[in-house]
């Protein structure tokens, strides 16, 4: 039965801002899907926040709504477009949530519009712990004891019954956002607290612990005709008690017999059909008692999910766009299998290699933040290897996280075992190193089994097998073809044989010997069929194996190297960029080669580019392929490889720039001496005076001494980095001499290598973000110019900015242009730069420059309708702007620093994580922004005027701004004067204003009516500020700290914390005080409107 | 670790380590794509004189235990796999594949690119092979593997057949008898039969219609199992006389052969067999679809889609095979008999087809 043909327009909702438990894995999902429903001639309008997404690329939907993903804004979408039905489950709980909110309020039923891929039925089922409980019964399985709970009193009775250790679940909430395991009833009280507050029906599930059982998660898909298919089967190396988001995990199932693997197949079939997912793909979690074998059910998600994109990328079967036909009305044995193209997709995958991903952390960002691994997820991103063998894909998978680490033996590690059976008892980040060195210091399998709250011991003797391998060869003679092949069949990087084998000299060493040897890696096919049928996707994976499957071609390659896993200063903005190179190019007879290893990404999907290399991004793994793709090429009698394309995947493939060129390989766009040049302080340094640009006063120390003197020559404040950074790692304001001595004692790594460097730091600044191009023959091309909202000193992925810049002058622009195209040319910019500008007393700084994609690279193009990494990427290979603008790429005329007058405004703002972490003790990490970028994530808010583009980016980043109710105002003293006049019109607005007391006396004399509260620390218990924030009672937080250097970081932290803890808005600084009140005039006049991205951008082109 | 060679008969050369029993042993290469359930595949008769190559690279996590044999042996006559587990782990585990496979004298190789080796069958179809961990010298193991019967024409019941009479009793109320043909049958045949009251007599290959009768059966029952059906002649004969005496029939696999045999199609060999546990059938019947578990080099030649009209009456192909749309099931219109090519009882594989004893049952059913 083929697709329905009543449905002619469907609504896709995205996910918005990329937050930790939500990546850009629904991007790619939710781009799939926008593909296949207009490939069958649907209309699609698609709504989502985010701007860095490719779904939000006006070719991707008819009508693109960069519009936040509230009930509220949905709703407006749904009556300017009224679509025949909603697909809301491609993005994530976040769709799901406002599809259910809509059908809720009525809504869907007022528009007459269809739910299709889910129904609200099912969902509830799903995502209800009680009624799912019940579902498991009737489906003949086992759930953990447990009960739901509405409050405190039914969470100690409850406990009372099943016993500590219990787990605490949230209702309706995700990535296990407020979950965790109580030990003890401090924790329980804490823990099961903070659960029924973020749960948003205010309800907990209690269940008794299954701490330690084998984690198992399956991947199916069924169909209107109720055909069922199990697509990947998931098993954790970290047994329950990590959420599956942080946990290493392998595919498929490693340690399970056919009789088990049924069991759990047939049970998981089961839930599907009870609780009623009609189509579409769906996500059930089991834990198997180690000792019995007793199955339990966890929790099953009626939606695609992150491990739906895992799934994905392990299987080459891609379950969002199956997901979206079936939704139409395909039934699985008509959906061709993409991959061998002659076959169903009514089929199991079969694997003929094994899969690991590894989950990346940012604990580093967030200090004093608790690193245990709990049930909470706190990973930020993710990256997957393919080997033929498990050791294979997880060393690749450990050399690709782009950690400090680089595989077993590549980083220090514990000296003794019994520190390190210590250490195995709380799950942490690299637990496997941990293993390791337990492992090689001599404990036994069974120790480590019992140490680390019962690892497999089939996981645990494959790093002993790792372990014994070193051994051998560390002790032979020398390093021979048969030890050598046996060493990269089991995965070991050249780098980590160097460490072994200092007689080689280093990787370079290892890699010319495995080279006269003959030992290089094939790279194979994931085909969905172990080999059964033909594979006409060139999807690869490299192994230490016989046969090569690499196809040999003659058109002229282009390698372009991705950005590896997610993390916060790098993510998905980059591989926007890489993605929209591979657009560009495979239109211009390349065949475009992508190297990348993030399961979550578009760049990874294997219809993205000609073809792709899911590979860890290191010298050696990218070397390898080039040397494959670029021999294959020429024995076809074509050109080979003609360019690599490093520049746009963030500081990943940056940093493989130097040594892929001295290793002879070609760079395209900007040359490596040209990033150095940007990069180093002294040839900076004299570009900028020979073109007469002025930068603050800087120096570079490599000692506290060093720093001290320049610190005292410029003057403080000052702000100190480590040089080479992305994401502002590091980097830090300081404002007197004992905060900078404590700051280069903590600079472990500083050497004359990595020197800190030490600039003055303009306070009060505006800072300026530029994304220009430029060509061979100089021309410069402005992509944008962005205004910050807050003020220099907050790292600009973490600011929100406008595009226009609403307070520059036009003289301001043309200092901008002067000094961007000085820039370029002098730098030698081929593609793409970015400049961060300062803007003090009428005087232009320049910050920073970096000659390659930025972040902000995304949001400009929508913004201003230019695809600015496609011209990048053309620009490398050989186009200039005039070319670009002649075939209309750029605009024809002027470009993004010359935005007509009736532009809309377009306000990007950051998305942070602080809900996600915790201190040891329980609280709350510091929520205050800093140099050093905290955000994971970003919205766009466009609209004709600055406050309603205001409002709907909070609204998108944060749920809504409010209209009314208390605001609490605590400012320093310094922002005492500037604060008045927002604060006024708050107070004529009609909020009642709360403030503490120094606050609370300047405000009153202005004649603003004002509650004063304490300080918490003034009156702990009474009604004091916190309290009243956790009590609810607040809408708005105004606090802006108070002091300089780290006093000023300690004060109004529980103010901060208790925002976070409560979910209020909490704005801390003047300027974005200023902003939040436009933004709450716009929403009070009740002005607000959705356009399309395509309307916007064709009024924003249309002076063509 | 000992050296080990694979020599194909086109003279495609492997190498790799000996893993099992050393020694040299020759059979038809067969890949099998199945990701769980190598102790199910290595106890299965229908794998007599095959040997397995194992797609999904790790193999013998789990190790082997007392419970999950389909057959009182090892049948596979080598076995091909890339990396063997140093050590099993799981709770129902009481050993060690690599001991098990050498304590059964079956000579296995591991380290071998076994997805180059599937891709070589893929594309030249099944052949003989030969491994040897004892004679390095390819040449003369190729001669070796040359001078090897080929599958085509084999007539391998006769070694796979269980000797005596055995009984298998139903499980709780007995409700029906039922006469099986042992061609190489699995016990997970006879357990999900007698799961549903059925007291199964399992026959030596070479019984007659007096000896099945005898027992009183209310159903016969043809056994999956290895070789050539086209010689299976004996089973063939014995089918027609189960027909013409309108005793309900049912077959699995080779049993599905002799059916179609009897039926007058004839079979023919399959390039590289459909083995592994997740290949799509239709049941054109209901028009769902089921995700099977195969294990087949031969296929019976019928046409899809239409009554065809037999001396035993009209006739339809009840499930095809949606990768390949090759016939994997026959139902008489008017003869109480059917049969599928793939296998219900899984073990191993997904369950999805256990519906089929339940069709046989009520076949049964109504007949009594």
């Amino acid at each position: 039965m083929p697709k329905r043909e009543d449905l002619k327009h469907v609504m896709v909702i995205g996910s918005g801002p990329i937050v930790i438990g939500q990546a850009c894995e629904f991007d790619y999902s939710g781009t799939q899907a926008c593909q296949v429903l207009r490939a069958e001639g649907i209309r699609v309008s698609l709504v989502n926040s985010n701007p860095a997404t490719i779904m939000t690329d006006p070719e991707f939907a008819d009508a693109t709504y960069v519009e936040p993903i509230t009930p509220e804004f949905v709703e407006l979408v749904i009556a300017k477009e009224r679509p025949d039905a909603i697909l809301p489950t491609l993005g994530g709980q976040t769709a799901l949530n406002t599809a259910i909110a809509l059908h809720e309020s009525g809504v869907l039923d007022k528009y007459g519009v269809e739910l299709i891929g889910a129904n609200v039925d099912a969902i509830r089922k799903g995502e209800d712990r009680q009624l799912f409980k019940d579902i498991v019964a009737l489906a003949g399985g086992e759930t953990p004891r447990s009960r739901v709970c509405h409050s405190m009193e039914e969470v100690r009775a409850t406990v009372a019954e099943i016993g500590l250790p219990v787990v605490i679940r949230p209702s309706f909430t995700m990535g296990g956002l407020g979950s965790g395991m109580a030990h003890t009833s401090d924790d329980l009280e804490q823990i099961a607290g903070a659960g029924l507050a973020a749960s948003p029906v205010h309800e907990v599930l209690i269940e008794e612990s299954v701490l330690g059982w084998k984690e198992y998660e399956l991947e199916l898909m069924r169909d209107k005709h109720d055909n069922v298919v199990v697509v990947c089967s998931i098993e954790n190396v970290d047994p329950m008690g990590v959420h599956t988001g942080d946990s290493v995990t392998v595919a498929p199932a490693m340690t399970l017999t056919d009789r088990e693997y049924q069991k759990l197949r047939d049970l998981g079939i089961a839930v599907l059909r009870e609780v009623g997912v009609d189509t579409g793909g769906c996500n059930i979690q089991f834990a198997i008692n180690p000792d019995d074998g007793r199955m339990i059910v966890i929790e099953m998600n009626p939606r695609v999910s992150r491990s739906s994109a895992l799934a994905s990328k392990a299987t080459g079967f891609p379950i969002a766009k199956i997901a979206a036909k079936l939704a139409i009305g395909y039934t699985l044995d008509e959906i061709p299998n993409d991959i061998t193209l002659k076959t169903p997709a009514a089929f199991e995958p079969a694997l003929d290699y094994v899969v690991v991903k590894i989950p990346r952390f940012a604990f580093e960002k967030f200090p004093g933040a608790d690193k245990e691994l709990t049930t909470t997820m706190k990973s930020v991103g993710e990256a997957m290897s393919l080997g033929r063998n498990f050791a294979e894909a997880l060393n690749k998978a450990m050399r690709s996280m782009e950690t400090k680490a680089a595989g077993f033996w590549t980083a220090p590690t514990f000296t003794s075992v019994d520190e390190a059976l210590e250490a195995l008892k709380v799950p942490h980040d690299g637990r496997l190193y941990t293993v390791e060195a337990a492992l090689r210091l001599g404990a036994t399998v069974e120790q480590v089994h019992a140490a680390s709250g019962r690892i497999d011991p089939w996981f645990l003797d494959e790093i002993q097998a790792l372990v014994d391998l070193r051994a051998e060869i560390l002790a032979a003679p020398f390093l021979d073809e048969e030890l050598l092949r046996r060493a990269k069949r089991s995965g070991l990087s050249d780098r980590q044989l160097a460490v072994l084998r200092p007689e080689l000299a280093g990787e370079d060493g290892v890699r010319s010997l495995r080279h006269r040897l003959g030992v290089r890696p094939v790279y194979k096919t994931v085909d969905t069929c172990a080999a059964e049928f033909q594979a006409n996707t060139p999807y690869h994976y490299s192994s230490y194996d016989e046969e090569t499957e690499v196809v040999p071609s003659d058109r002229p390659k282009v390698i372009i190297l991705g950005s590896g896993p997610n993390r916060i200063g790098q993510g998905i903005e980059f591989d926007y960029s890489c993605v929209h190179a591979v657009q560009a190019l495979r239109g211009v007879d390349f065949e475009t080669v992508m190297v990348n290893c993030n399961p979550e990404t578009v760049s990874t999907d294997y219809d993205t580019a000609d073809r792709l290399y899911f590979e860890p991004l290191t010298f050696e793994d990218v070397l390898e392929v080039f040397h494959a793709e670029d021999s294959s090429g020429k024995a076809a009698g074509g050109p080979g490889v003609i360019g690599v394309i490093v520049q746009l995947g963030g500081q990943t493939p940056l940093g493989l720039a130097n040594r892929l060129k001295a290793a002879g390989i070609p760079i395209v766009g900007t040359t490596p001496e040209s990033i150095d040049l940007a990069e180093d302080r002294g040839l900076f340094g004299a570009l900028l005076a020979e073109n007469g640009l002025r930068s603050p006063d800087h120096g570079t120390a490599t000692s506290f001494s060093e720093a001290k003197a320049i610190a005292d020559t410029i003057g403080y404040p000052v702000l100190v980095r480590p040089s080479y950074v992305l994401g502002g790692r590091g980097m830090e304001i300081v404002y007197d001499e004992p905060t900078l001595k404590g700051y280069i004692e903590r600079a472990t790594e500083i050497s004359p290598d990595h020197p800190v460097l030490v600039d003055r730091f303009l306070d009060d600044a505006v800072e300026i973000d530029v994304d220009a191009l430029c060509d061979a023959t100089g021309e410069v091309y402005l992509g944008g110019v962005m205004e910050h909202i807050e003020e220099a000193g907050i790292h600009s992925g973490d600011s929100a900015c406008s595009l226009p810049p609403i307070t520059l002058a036009a003289s301001h622009i043309a200092e901008v242009r002067r000094y961007t195209e000085a820039l370029a040319r002098g730098i030698g910019v081929r593609g793409l730069m970015n400049v961060q500008y300062a803007l003090k007393d009428e005087t232009l700084y320049v910050l920073e420059a970096n000659p390659r994609a930025s972040r902000t690279v995304p949001f400009v193009s929508k913004a201003t309708a230019v695809p600015l990494a496609k011209a990048a990427a053309r620009i490398m290979l050989g186009a200039t702007i005039a070319d670009l603008r002649a075939e209309g790429m750029l605009l024809p005329e002027g470009d993004g620093g010359t935005v007509p007058a009736n532009a809309p405004i377009a306000i990007k703002e950051a998305v942070l994580p602080f809900k996600r972490f915790r201190t040891l003790a329980g609280q709350n990490v510091d929520s205050l922004l800093s140099p050093e970028m905290k955000s994971t994530g970003e919205v766009m808010g466009i609209d004709a005027g600055f406050g309603q583009a205001f409002a709907k980016s909070q609204a998108a980043a944060y749920g809504s701004l409010p209209t009314g109710g208390k605001v609490f105002v605590s400012v320093a003293n310094r922002d005492k004067r500037s604060m008045i006049f927002p604060v006024k019109r708050l107070a004529d607005l009609g909020f009642t204003i709360v403030t503490t007391t120094g606050t609370g006396e300047v405000l009153r004399r202005y004649g603003i009516d004002c509650e004063i509260v304490p300080k918490h620390y003034e009156k702990p218990g009474e009604r004091n500020a916190v309290e009243l924030i956790l009590a609810g009672e607040i809408s708005l937080i105004i606090n802006t700290p108070q002091g300089s250097g780290a006093s000023a970081r300690l004060d109004g932290y529980e103010i901060r914390s208790a925002a976070v803890t409560a979910d209020v808005p909490s704005i801390t600084t003047v300027p974005g005080a200023a902003a939040a009140v436009m933004g709450i005039e716009a929403l009070r006049a009740g002005d607000m409107s959705v356009r399309p991205l395509q309307e916007l951008h064709k009024l924003l082109r249309g002076s063509e | 670790m000992s050296k080990a060679i694979l020599v194909l008969e086109d003279g495609r050369t492997f190498h790799g380590f000996s893993y099992g029993a050393v020694g040299e042993t020759f059979g038809e290469a067969v890949f099998t794509t199945g990701m769980t359930g190598y102790q199910e595949v290595l106890t299965d008769p229908s794998f007599h004189r095959q040997v397995v190559v194992q797609t999904a690279p790790q193999i013998g996590n789990t190790g082997v235990n007392d419970e999950d044999d389909e057959s009182d042996r090892i049948w596979v006559s080598g076995y091909v796999v890339r990396d063997p587990a140093r050590r099993p782990s799981n709770w129902r585990s009481t050993g060690d594949l690599g001991d098990r496979l050498k304590a059964e004298g079956v000579v296995g190789i591991s380290g071998v690119d076994t997805r180059a080796l599937t891709r070589h069958l893929r594309e030249r179809g099944a052949m003989r092979v030969g491994i040897s961990s004892v004679d390095l010298d390819v040449r003369a193991l190729q001669q070796r593997v040359l001078a090897q019967p080929q599958m085509l024409g084999a007539d391998l019941s006769a070694q796979v057949t269980t000797p005596e009479r055995y009984t298998v009793q139903a499980e709780g109320e007995h409700r029906y008898t039922v006469a099986a043909l042992d061609l190489g049958i699995k016990r997970n045949v006879s357990r999900r039969l007698a799961g549903r009251g059925v007291t199964t007599h399992v026959f030596p290959a070479s019984s007659s219609i007096e000896d099945l009768l005898a027992v009183g059966p209310d159903a016969v029952f043809f056994s999956p199992g290895p070789g050539d059906p086209a010689t299976a002649d004996g089973p063939v004969a014995l089918a027609r006389e189960v027909m013409r005496r309108r005793v309900p029939l049912f077959g699995i696999c080779f049993g599905s052969q002799i059916l179609g045999r009897a039926l007058g199609f004839g079979t023919y060999k399959l390039g590289y067999g459909h083995r592994g546990i997740n290949q799509p059938v239709l049941d054109r019947t209901t028009g769902k679809v089921e995700v099977t578990s195969h294990n087949h080099g031969f296929a019976v030649d019928a046409p899809v889609g239409e009554r065809i009209d037999t001396e035993f009456g009209g006739v339809e192909v009840s499930h095809v095979c949606l990768n390949d749309n090759v016939v994997e099931g026959l139902r008489g219109l008017e003869v109480p008999a059917f049969t599928v090519q793939y296998h219900p009882e899984a073990a191993a594989g997904p369950h999805d087809a256990d519906y089929l004893f339940d069709r046989f049952v009520e076949l049964v059913e109504k007949k009594g």
